[in-house]
């Protein structure tokens, strides 16, 4: 299929949801206008970061095919993923885009043993043709994660760890040998002590096994740690987008500074700049709804302008940035 | 003088279920002060024991839960609370929001959903004194969110109006509203994201300030301690592993356990690989023998596996449980 | 299986109590088919006799024994019971299962329906029913009518337990894995909504035996088969308090106290032990 070799290509791409009552109620842009793309030949681990809100997890969903644009295009190798209505495309879909979910105790039913997703995952998707077969495929993805078919066989959720949940839950993902894998905030309800053995893993799946990852999150030390790009999200907008090392070491626009500064380092000879004073927005709509640059209200070089109109894209050394600032 | 004493406090979760009887050991032997005027840290991950230790200091010990041995005693000026032995009237009469108050994750079992924010003030109140001039105690309110930098908007706003850091800022604000001596912050900012939580950590900062009271400030994220803290407690698996003034903690660890939480935190700047911890945490029903850390720690030695260490002080206010430390001082 | 009846009957009380109703019931439901005496027929022992070691809850006013003739009227009811339940649950579950995930119209539908079954007088349609149907009316049929009514409260409790569940993760990786909606509502959400559709079968036993005894004293059942409720109809028309033949009240309220309190303590002791939360923490969560 021609997709100019694009793996994921998204095209100004505006989810609108509709909040309140049929009377009344207003208009929440979760996603606005968001434009990026993934190249295939090049696996590359993708972050998206910014504040919690309702655009990360809606631009998820949107890429996981779980609900449509209300204007704009996602393509996937080439593919409008509006035109894939049928069940044998989603789950042709299905099986080269795989989501691995925050939560590791409610990623699998606390009723069901965990392997039998595993299994299920690869008798679905026509990766094994019997559960023999199948034993051996579900060995082979765990064994790819650091674990093994004896240890998690026969495992309740609760008999595991968070990390290893999580571990398992990529294996899963990892069976229908996949492009692209969705990871939304993986390993923010994982113990510090276990965190980075997932973080690792990440890494060894684009690095081995050739994995595309969109890698959401708040935690900017582990988006540096693995990524290659990375796109800051505010209120719908991606106000900053480039190579990691460039837009966390030389942040562009004033939001990702402030996202940056805001991140706590453990050196506590440092703390007096973290304590300095800082604003905190308002409430949810009252901020989606603003006209003008949605950081205006909080911005320390706001100018007039800014509150009139969205600011332009600007190319700023090496990444865009969505600020009057540089035009 | 301390504000909170605590001794040798022993508490497990007995379960007694068709037959199947199973002990969670999950404080097991803690002893810990605390003082006036400081912000504590504890930090662990999950399954520590931390949550347990903050529901016995708090007076919130249900089935099945018990308290099998050790002491909770509480300082406040001149009136003297054993926590194990309070009336439970006492508790709520003089104790509760008046001299301890809490700030919990995710603030929902603070805030009414159903209710504006500005009753749930009321009914806190209510529970403690009559609110005799109605207009006077909603100046009081008014003055005392603004003064903590919220808007006016958010008393007749309700709970599901509100932004996640909103909603913590407003149960901070609940929870400071009669001064207490101690507040008790269980994981205030786990849930949100970086910005909003340094808003609200510089809040509990400032509060802490103007009314030099304290506060215990619990939560798995060493890098907040870092920034917030005076003194840093490490549990493990029910006891303590380290405890120190922060600078000492992050600079010069001496538990491995705690040298790996800080050693593991990656950085915006720096990728070199980082190393995680082998194997997985303990299982407080049927914890490791000896120190609960040796199974997974880097430098075991044979005494770990039979002997538990004691909590010994190496240096000022500098406390470990190692067989590594001992072995050194010995 | 086995392990969880004696773990049941080792810890539990209450279920220990259940098995010692239930077994009487039992025991006399077998013994029904071994009755040395016809119910159908009268006049087959002396009457009006009090109970005794030869006829243990005495005879009645038609010339039966009593003990034998509610062996009978037992093994009716229960199975009337039984088959109330078995239908409705058949039809509650489908109902509930596929308004809960199928969503959207079908759902509006469906539950449109059901609440039209939920407001309906129930007693009034039974007794007219009970009128216009007396000459084929026996104890199936009526279990068989009561199913078609006994079902959408519980239709409602399952369908919202599906829509809880629905919007839980897990079933979001459920369909990750490739699975189908309808093995995800049999693998994943089933497991959830069968402690619900256990407790509501038993409940139903029970309603639809206070039903039955309720048309019978009535007199709007088959009143030539035994059953628990004819057999008070039977009393009644006899004046058996009156004419001091207690034992001929006493003998169907009993059976009735202890099939009504077997069942019921069943139900809780085993609900207990399936909820999800108990099982939970069982296997140690």
């Amino acid at each position: 299929m021609s997709a100019n070799g694009k793996l994921l290509d998204v095209q100004h791409v505006t989810v609108e949801f509709h909040i309140g009552g049929l009377m009344g109620g207003s208009l929440l842009v979760a996603v606005n206008d968001i434009s990026f793309s993934m190249e295939s030949d090049r696996p590359a681990i993708f972050t998206l970061a910014g504040e919690s809100g309702r655009g990360k997890t809606t631009l998820s969903r949107l890429l996981l095919h779980d609900l449509d644009p209300t204007r704009g295009k996602v393509l996937f190798e080439g593919r409008d993923l509006a035109t894939i209505r049928k069940r044998n495309d989603l789950k042709e879909f299905m099986k080269k885009v795989q989501p691995v979910f925050q939560n590791p105790f409610e990623t699998f039913s606390p009723l069901r043993r965990v392997d039998a997703y595993l299994f299920d995952t690869a008798l679905n998707f026509g990766v094994a043709s019997d559960r023999q077969d199948a034993a051996r495929v579900v060995d082979g993805a765990l064994r790819n994660v650091g674990l093994s078919l004896d240890e998690v066989s026969k495992r309740y959720p609760h008999e595991l760890s968070g990390g290893q949940i999580q571990r398992v839950s990529v294996a899963r993902s990892l069976i229908s040998r996949p492009k692209l894998i969705l990871a939304d905030e993986p390993v923010s309800m994982v113990d510090a002590s276990l965190r980075m053995e997932i973080v690792n893993l990440f890494r060894k799946l684009r690095d081995e096994q050739k994995v595309s990852i969109i890698y959401i999150t708040h935690d900017l030390a582990t988006a540096y740690y693995i990524s290659d790009r990375i796109a800051i999200m505010l209120r719908g907008y991606i106000v900053e987008l480039g190579p990691v090392e460039d837009v966390l070491n030389r942040p562009a626009h004033p939001y990702t500074q402030l996202l940056k500064e805001s991140v706590p380092e453990p050196l506590p000879a440092d703390r007096e700049s973290w304590a300095k004073h800082i604003e905190l927005g308002t409430t949810e709509v009252k901020e989606y709804g603003r006209e003008g640059c949605k950081f205006a209200a909080r911005c320390p070089y706001v100018m007039d302008i800014c509150r009139k109109a969205d600011p332009p894209d600007v190319l700023v050394n090496q990444q865009t940035v969505k600020c009057y600032l540089y035009t | 003088m301390a504000l909170l004493s605590v001794n040798s406090l022993c508490a497990y979760y007995q379960t007694e279920l068709y037959g199947i009887s199973r002990t969670v050991r999950a404080v097991d032997g803690v002893t810990f002060e605390l003082y006036p005027n400081e912000i504590y840290g504890l930090a662990g991950e999950s399954s520590c024991g931390k949550t347990t230790l903050i529901k016995v200091i708090s007076g919130n010990v249900k089935p099945p839960l018990k308290v099998i041995s050790g002491s909770v005693d509480y300082q406040f000026g001149s009136y003297a609370v054993d926590m194990l032995h309070v009336p439970k009237e006492d508790l709520r009469r003089n104790v509760r929001w008046k001299e301890i108050s809490y700030v919990m994750q995710g603030s929902m079992s603070v805030l009414n959903p159903v209710r504006k924010v500005i009753k749930t003030f009321e009914d806190i109140v209510e529970t403690h004194d009559q609110i005799t001039n109605r207009r006077e105690f909603l100046e009081q309110v008014t003055a005392h969110i603004n003064r903590l930098g919220l808007p006016t908007e958010v008393l007749s706003s309700y709970p599901h109006q509100l932004s996640g850091g909103m909603k913590q800022r407003v149960a901070i604000a609940l929870a400071t509203l009669f001064q207490p001596s101690l507040i008790i912050a269980d994981e205030p900012t786990t849930a949100l994201d970086v910005v909003v939580q340094r808003g609200v950590l510089q809040m509990i900062k400032d509060i802490q300030g103007a009314s030099n009271n304290t506060v215990l400030l619990v939560t798995h994220d060493m890098a907040v301690h870092a920034n917030v803290a005076d003194r840093v407690m490490i549990m493990y698996a029910g006891r303590i592993a380290e405890e120190a003034p922060t600078e000492t903690i992050f600079n010069a660890p001496l538990h491995p356990y705690t040298q790996h939480l800080i050693g593991s935190l990656p950085m915006i700047g720096e990728r070199s690989n980082k190393a995680a911890l082998k194997g997985t945490p303990p299982n407080l029903a049927n914890p490791p023998s000896g120190c609960r850390f040796h199974p997974r720690c880097p430098y075991a030695m044979e005494v770990c596996q039979t002997t538990v260490p004691d909590l010994v002080l190496v240096k000022q206010r500098h406390r470990v449980a190692c067989h590594l430390i001992k072995e050194a001082s010995a | 299986m086995f392990k969880v009846i004696r773990d049941l009957f080792r810890y539990d009380g209450r279920f220990r109590l259940a098995a010692f109703f239930l077994t009487a019931v039992t025991v006399m439901i077998i013994l029904s088919y071994v009755s040395p005496y016809d119910p159908d027929k009268s006049f087959v022992v002396a009457m009006d006799m009090p109970p005794s070691p030869e006829h243990i809850f005495g005879t009645d006013s038609r010339g039966q024994d009593v003990f034998w003739w509610m062996t009978f009227a037992m093994r009716n009811s229960f199975f009337m019971g039984v088959i109330t339940a078995a239908v409705s649950r058949v039809i509650a579950i489908l109902m509930g299962l596929s308004a809960g995930y199928r969503g959207g119209w079908l759902d509006r539908f469906l539950m449109s329906v059901t609440d039209t079954f939920v407001v309906l007088p129930l007693l009034p349609i039974l007794i007219l029913l009970g009128f216009l149907l007396r000459d084929i009316m026996n104890q199936f049929l009526l279990g068989f009518i009561l199913a078609l009514f006994g079902w959408p409260y519980d239709a409602r409790l399952i369908r919202s337990q599906v829509l809880t569940l629905r919007e839980r993760a897990f079933t979001r990786t459920a369909v990750y894995s490739g699975t189908g909606p309808f093995w995800i509502t049999i693998r994943e959400h089933l497991p959830f909504v069968m402690p619900i559709v256990l407790a509501t079968t038993i409940n139903n036993i029970l309603w639809a035996i206070g039903f039955e005894v309720t048309l019978s004293i009535l007199g709007l059942s088959d009143l030539t088969r035994p059953s628990i409720g004819t057999a008070l109809y039977w009393a009644n028309q006899h004046g058996a308090l009156v004419a001091g033949v207690w034992w001929w009240i006493a003998a169907p309220t009993l059976a009735a106290i202890v099939l009504a309190l077997g069942l019921y303590l069943l139900l809780t002791s085993v609900n207990d032990y399936i909820d999800p939360r108990t099982r939970l923490r069982l296997i140690g969560g």
